[in-house]
């Protein structure tokens, strides 16, 4: 069977996509919680106010709430994310730092989380990859990290901040982040 | 290293070119300044992309699939039944899964500060609604039926009617958003978003008249099937 297309989610995606939740894959007050967040910028540099970042992620110890991580289902942890950008182009995410997940040589990955960005303007949502930066000796041996160029590794590193990790998204031009065919 | 920890499980298959709109549509000018202009690197399918959020339950009430009634009235325009089964491209259903949706008044108006189309917004129609699909695959709402609205794209430039849709199915992978046009628009040769998607894929985003699903003096039966990426045909084996 052939696919359904992919189509924009146009500039008024903020009637039917947003949560009051989304943002709380973990609520306020968890241990070890922290905001990851950032700006979505387009080829102009210009912020983009009608875009939606969604994650997904493992929980502290590596595993998925879902039937096909075949290690057993553990209960309790959302994992996933959506944040509108706001009028500035920001986002934000409420999460934990994910635990480590067998990558596709059986070595585990570095702590990761996948991310899709859907906007006015994207005809199908692009894919990206945060890393954190501060986990140096496991991002140096993650096999799909790695095989990013050198000189574009740094778009896929959240930058530690004082209210958590910082992980910008910029869609076009100078700097551009990695996006992945999923 | 345990044994659970060498475990792959199978990956699913790769976007396909001839089904999906080039993020760059020259045609469609939001795309010039916002596809990424490298081209993406190919991520392998891992633990992280062949799991995903398995959402709706507590999320979703019976209220949330019958769009054409809210604050205490019923929205203007013309009832719509929209119905259809959610498959992956192996033709299994997708079960218990959440689709969003939203749309224009039957005036082609938002309900959103930006849109400042000079059609009235209807006290009783959001144009916000979300379902979950059954065992075997299937949703059904009620909405009306939304009108074409202007955007300045280009000269007197109009949006074919449509029904944005967004699915999640089982899988990272799966993630898809959609819009659901109406069957025969006059609209479809000038509209730049309908015409990104190969000429061959088009017809897969047309919803079906369907008289059996059209309930006799109150609604009109519009059928729309989905269909998300499947499983890899041959699957990596365990190391």
């Amino acid at each position: 069977m052939t696919y359904t297309p992919s189509q924009t989610v146009g500039p008024y995606l903020s009637i039917g996509l947003p949560w009051p939740d989304g943002p709380d894959v973990v609520t306020e007050g968890v241990p070890g919680a922290f905001r990851l967040h950032g700006v979505v910028t387009d080829g102009a540099g210009d912020p983009i106010p009608d875009a939606l970042v969604e994650t997904w992620q493992a929980d502290p110890a590596g595993r998925f709430d879902h039937p096909d991580d075949p290690r057993g289902a553990v209960s309790g942890f959302r994992g996933f994310g959506r944040c509108p950008t706001d009028d500035s182009g920001r986002y934000w995410i409420r999460t934990l730092k994910p635990g480590a997940v067998p990558g596709p040589d059986g070595a585990p990955q570095a702590p990761h989380i996948d991310v899709s960005v859907f906007a006015r303007g994207l005809l199908h949502r692009v894919v990206t990859r945060v890393y954190f930066a501060d986990e140096e000796a496991a991002n140096a041996t993650d096999a799909i990290l790695t095989g990013v160029p050198e000189n574009r590794r740094a778009t896929l590193l959240a930058v530690p901040d004082e209210t958590g990790y910082r992980f910008d998204i910029r869609l076009q031009g100078d700097d551009e982040t990695v996006f992945f065919a999923v | 290293m345990t044994t659970a920890d060498r475990l792959v499980v199978p990956g699913y298959r790769r976007d396909d070119a001839d089904a999906h709109p080039p993020l760059r549509s020259p045609d469609y000018k939001s795309t010039m300044l916002r596809a990424p202009s490298q081209a993406p690197l190919l991520l392998p399918h891992t633990l992280t992309e062949v799991t995903g959020p398995l959402l709706g339950e507590g999320r979703v009430t019976a209220a949330d699939s019958d769009l054409t009634r809210h604050a205490g009235g019923e929205a203007q325009g013309q009832r719509i039944v929209v119905h259809g089964q959610v498959r992956d491209s192996d033709g299994r259903p997708v079960p218990d899964t959440l689709v969003e949706v939203w749309q224009a008044n039957a005036g082609g108006r938002y309900l959103h500060k930006w849109d400042q189309h000079d059609s009235p917004l209807d006290p009783h129609f959001t144009g916000v609604g979300r379902v979950l699909t059954d065992s075997l695959g299937r949703y059904r709402f009620v909405t009306i039926k939304p009108g074409a609205y202007p955007w300045r794209n280009h000269h007197n430039a109009w949006r074919p009617a449509h029904i944005h849709l967004s699915l999640f199915g089982r899988a990272f992978t799966q993630r898809l958003v959609t819009q659901m046009y109406f069957p025969d628009d006059p609209l479809f040769p000038y509209d730049p978003i309908y015409n990104s998607v190969p000429e061959a894929a088009r017809h897969r985003m047309v919803s079906r008249f369907d008289l059996s699903a059209t309930v006799e003096e109150w609604a009109l039966g519009f059928e729309f099937d989905i269909v998300l990426r499947g499983r890899e045909a041959t699957p990596m084996e365990e190391s």
